[in-house]
């Protein structure tokens, strides 16, 4: 497995694609990738220096906690406040700014608030303490969603008392569909997420390249693998076609995992989702089943949420949907850093103004 | 956050489809609920403690040997396969 790893990693075969890259992207191109790992890689692997002048890499709303807009990060803290209550949640949600504060900053004010590595562990925390109220807070994308509905499952089966999920998940194809149809945006081909297409397959995305005429590739996360997605979807528009291809075929196949898609459809239905900086974007989220009410942290742990508000100056939002790069924004570099950092796409690690200020000599671009 | 680990499956799973996995030398526990396929000595893709796909290991080799080749053609070739040819050799899995 990791001499294969390793053959994706090769500065050879990766030459060998910018070469051709080169050779065939004549017409100016805007390419978007919607996943946080990619934003990542392609920052830290440098692909944007390798690229031709005619092909400009964006990113988007890839980053499912950059997308949390404030009022559902509102909704979590106000729950972590209450008497009795455990919040359980990735590690990658800690810092992410509300209006008003993040579970970080409550967590220092005592709120018991606790980071798992699997929804699992917080059942596991739930049957340990009988005395708290466990709250799973679930974000994330299609390919988090099916660890978290059979979680569900799994904590009916057992009939445990005293958890419940907090859903902030949602899905991809349809923030890609409004992207299109958005007048600012302008992309000509999406490097389609690896590891929610695990899960999806091409069938959700195929509306992109029929009724746009937008093509997509499903790209993986090594140096080579992204340059194959990006030579392919120059190939593509070179050749004239708009198709839906997957670049990353050991991990992704054509009809996704169909196990994965029916957990998700058995714990959760589609509802509407706000996404920062996109607004509400109809049928994106996922909420639980009615059927599953007793384990919905919604109905089990009702809160009065204040009324939300924006940080000042943030750009975020149009950095999310691709509209300015992250250098463009007033804050950053200066009044947000690392270090201090004002938007969620400079706290997330994953967010393009961290990637951003990480790996790029920025002043170049 | 969508990101997931390769892993070797070590153990067979038990009675509630929990396995143990290695990855990269370190063990642990993770559910084969969604990849009911998956055997012993299988590579998945592990995410928030679940195997949410096997890995198409034979594939990877495939597509790498492919990849290797590239590149190697003369340049006239892949002008003529760029200029209209309908049979896109070496792409894979479109």
């Amino acid at each position: 497995m990791n001499d294969i790893l390793a053959g994706f990693r090769d500065p050879e075969v990766a030459r060998r694609l910018v070469d051709e890259i080169h050779r065939i992207a004549v017409e100016p191109c805007t390419l978007m990738e919607v996943c946080g790992t990619h934003t990542m890689a392609i920052a830290k692997h440098g692909l944007r220096g390798v690229m031709p002048e005619t092909i400009k890499l964006l990113s988007g709303p890839g980053c499912p906690v950059c997308v949390t807009a404030n009022p559902d990060i509102d909704l979590a803290i106000e729950i972590a406040r209450q008497p009795g209550v455990v919040l359980t949640t990735f590690g990658d949600m800690m810092k992410v700014p509300g209006s008003y504060s993040s579970l970080s900053t409550e967590k220092s004010e005592g709120r018991d608030i606790r980071i798992v590595y699997s929804p699992l562990d917080s059942l596991a925390i739930a049957e340990r303490e009988p005395d708290k109220h466990v709250v799973f807070l679930g974000v994330g994308f299609e390919t988090t969603a099916p660890t978290v509905a059979l979680t569900i499952r799994e904590a009916a089966r057992r009939k445990l008392p005293n958890w419940s999920a907090l859903s902030l998940h949602k899905t991809v194809p349809g923030a890609l569909e409004a992207l299109v149809v958005d007048p600012e945006v302008r992309v000509t081909g999406f490097i389609l997420p690896g590891h929610v297409s695990t899960i999806i397959g091409t069938g959700p995305y195929e509306f992109l390249a029929r009724e746009y005429g937008v093509p997509g590739v499903i790209t993986g996360f090594e140096p080579v693998d992204v340059l194959q997605g990006v030579w392919m979807l120059a190939k593509q528009l070179a050749e004239g076609r708009a198709e839906i291809e997957i670049a990353y075929g050991r991990g992704v196949h054509a009809e996704g995992n169909p196990s994965a898609v029916a957990a998700i459809d058995a714990s959760f239905e589609r509802c509407d989702a706000e996404w920062r900086g996109i607004g509400v974007i109809p049928g994106t989220g996922l909420a639980l089943r009615p059927e599953f009410a007793e384990y919905d942290a919604r109905t089990r742990v009702p809160v009065a949420v204040p009324e939300p508000r924006e940080i000042k100056g943030c750009q975020c939002g149009d950095v999310l949907r691709g509209v300015v790069l992250p250098f463009d924004c007033k804050l950053f570099g200066r009044a947000c850093t690392p270090e201090h950092p004002v938007g969620p796409c400079m706290v997330s690690s994953e967010g393009s103004c961290a990637a951003y200020y990480r790996y790029t000599d920025y002043g170049k671009e | 956050m969508c990101l997931a680990i390769p892993a070797r499956i070590v153990s067979e799973p038990n009675e509630i489809e929990m396995a143990e996995v290695d990855i990269l030398g370190v063990k642990r526990h993770v559910s084969l609920m969604m990849t009911p396929d998956a055997k012993l000595g299988d590579h998945v893709l592990v995410h928030a403690g679940f195997a949410i796909q096997v890995v198409d290991e034979e594939f990877a080799a495939e597509s790498l040997e492919m990849l290797n080749s590239m590149g190697i053609k003369h340049a006239d070739e892949l002008a003529a396969e760029l200029d209209g040819s309908d049979e896109t050799a070496g792409v894979p899995a479109s």
